[in-house]
């Protein structure tokens, strides 16, 4: 018990140090394909690596609201941005390797490819709803649109994740157990945040929307706000 | 989430030793230094998996062929540790890792249907059906990526020879191995097991179709598709089949395993063709295993001048 009450609440030095350390983290899946024999076609490996990681650490993200509301732990929302923009991160190195690796910057090709290609067609919608996520997600620019603009904008972060998951699904030529398991995993997210959602009362919803944004934006007086509600 | 194969702690291709200086290393610690000039000498005679497979010896005197390219070959190492052989696992290190179970003794190979004279031929009979040749060949799978390996085999035709197909004769239908003891990704429903592929008999007899027993001048590593499967040189990958247990000559065209499994993204023929795209991705181009960057892909893999004229007059946007 007081060890939960411990995670309830940490120190805001102690947020700062798990921050780090989630950053660091973050870095493990690009280090080790630094590192490690990528086998007998490189270019598959990376592409399939930071496509994987884009991937896990937008669900990551997706994961962490409900997990805040399950746990109790507030402090968790503060590590989101972190893992959300490694998710753009690695979703930028994908999208070079293609663009590289695959087409050697042969744009026509590209064009073509992003326009007749299905599952290059959803990838790329990932990416490209990504962009105003990753440019919106500092401070100021929270600041600037306003909460509720705000959080309405990064609601796109479903879009995302499911035509990624579609983007996944159609590239496989027959064995969809890895695209299915996103898929399931994506309904129970999807399905947990519709269960926690806040009641739609006007009030509830523009108090609820505030207090998560601020959390994104790091405030903790609002965070101990939200846990009050 | 890992891509697993990646960061098994696998030594980089550059420190890979190739399958011929390992042999030769093996002779040359077997007969020590007193006789290392008779080692160096029988340097092909014996490998790994020859030892494995309870062979004496390997391939020597290997006919070489002018079908064979004089690019550079795939490293021995990247051609039996990156495989599409379901029948093990759908990863492309599934079968390096997987394939041991697979039993290549006794083994027979049921040739039936519209022959004269069919019948049941051992696999050590096969081996001497004809004298065998390396074939270096280009390998294009249809995943878009390439390699060059240099096989030891025999023309079919020239088993299909020994059966005397009759006149009614006008397809091959190839057959794997069904057994998921032996093949434990026949316990999944990935595909209709058995796997079955098919040729049109004047493919099947052309000079180009193989029957490979070896590669690298080894015996066929399991992972390959021991102890002896087809090689089509001008189709995608799949067409040649592994581990073959039956070959049967048939009037109708067979139904392959990849036709049933997604009849609109794979045809009978499936010949290699830079303009009929996958439905889903483009042929156009192909990455050669060793490569970073793609090359384009020839038509019929670039023995159109041995097969285009089997072809004359189709439309290959029809029969793709």
């Amino acid at each position: 018990m007081k060890q939960a009450l411990k995670l309830k609440h940490l120190s805001n030095p102690a947020i700062h140090r798990l921050k780090l350390v989630v950053f660091l983290a973050c870095l493990i899946p690009l280090a080790r394909l630094a590192v490690a024999d990528l086998g007998a076609d490189p270019v598959d490996t990376l592409t399939r690596s930071t496509g994987r990681w884009a991937l896990n650490f937008l669900f990551i993200s997706l994961a962490i609201t409900p997990l805040r509301k399950f746990t109790g732990w507030l402090w968790l929302v503060r590590l989101r941005r972190t893992v959300a923009l490694y998710s753009f991160f690695y979703a930028c190195l994908h999208l070079g390797v293609y663009v590289v690796f695959d087409q050697f910057f042969d744009w026509a090709a590209i064009v073509r490819d992003i326009a007749k290609r299905p599952y290059i067609t959803a990838g790329f919608f990932s990416f490209v709803l990504l962009v105003p996520l990753a440019i919106t997600s500092t401070n100021g620019m929270i600041r600037r649109l306003g909460g509720r603009r705000w959080q309405h904008l990064h609601r796109l972060v479903y879009l995302i994740a499911i035509s990624g998951v579609f983007h996944y699904l159609w590239l496989v030529k027959r064995d969809i157990t890895g695209p299915a398991w996103y898929a399931l995993i994506l309904c129970g997210l999807l399905s947990a945040r519709m269960l926690t959602r806040p009641r739609v009362r006007t009030g509830a919803l523009d108090k609820g929307s505030m207090s998560s944004t601020i959390g994104v934006s790091g405030g903790t007086s609002m965070m101990v706000e939200r846990g009050r509600e | 989430m890992l891509i697993k194969r990646a960061f098994s702690g696998d030594p980089k291709p550059s420190e890979i030793t190739d399958a011929k200086s390992y042999a030769a290393r093996r002779c040359f610690l077997k007969f020590s230094c007193a006789t290392a000039m008779g080692a160096a000498l029988m340097l092909p005679t014996e490998s790994p998996w020859a030892e494995e497979n309870g062979l004496a010896a390997d391939f020597n005197n290997l006919k070489a062929s002018p079908f064979s390219t004089t690019e550079e070959k795939t490293s021995f190492r990247d051609a039996t540790r990156y495989n599409n052989f379901y029948e093990f696992g759908t990863a492309k290190g599934d079968p390096e890792r997987n394939a041991h179970t697979l039993r290549v003794r006794p083994w027979t190979v049921a040739v039936e249907g519209e022959a004269g004279k069919p019948r049941i031929f051992d696999i050590d009979e096969l081996l001497k059906i004809s004298p065998l040749e390396e074939r270096i060949y280009r390998l294009r799978c249809v995943e878009a990526w390439s390699m060059v390996i240099p096989w030891v085999g025999f023309p079919l035709a020239e088993l299909l020879k020994r059966v005397e197909p009759t006149g009614n004769a006008k397809f091959v239908e190839f057959t794997t191995l069904h057994d998921p003891e032996q093949m434990p990704g026949q316990r999944s429903t990935m595909l209709d097991w058995p796997y079955v592929e098919g040729l049109r008999l004047d493919e099947a007899r052309h000079p180009l179709t193989i029957l490979a027993v070896g590669l690298y001048g080894n015996v066929l590593p399991k992972q390959n598709g021991a102890p002896i499967r087809l090689i089509v040189p001008w189709k995608y990958g799949f067409k040649s089949i592994k581990s073959i247990v039956r070959i049967r000559l048939t009037e109708e065209p067979p139904l392959t395993t990849w036709m049933k499994a997604a009849p609109r993204e794979y045809g009978f023929y499936a010949n290699v063709n830079p303009e009929v795209d996958h439905p889903r991705w483009s042929q156009a181009k192909e990455r050669r295993i060793g490569d970073f960057l793609k090359r384009p892909t020839l038509m019929f893999n670039g023995y159109g001048e041995q097969v285009a004229h089997l072809y004359s007059g189709m439309d290959l946007q029809k029969y793709f």
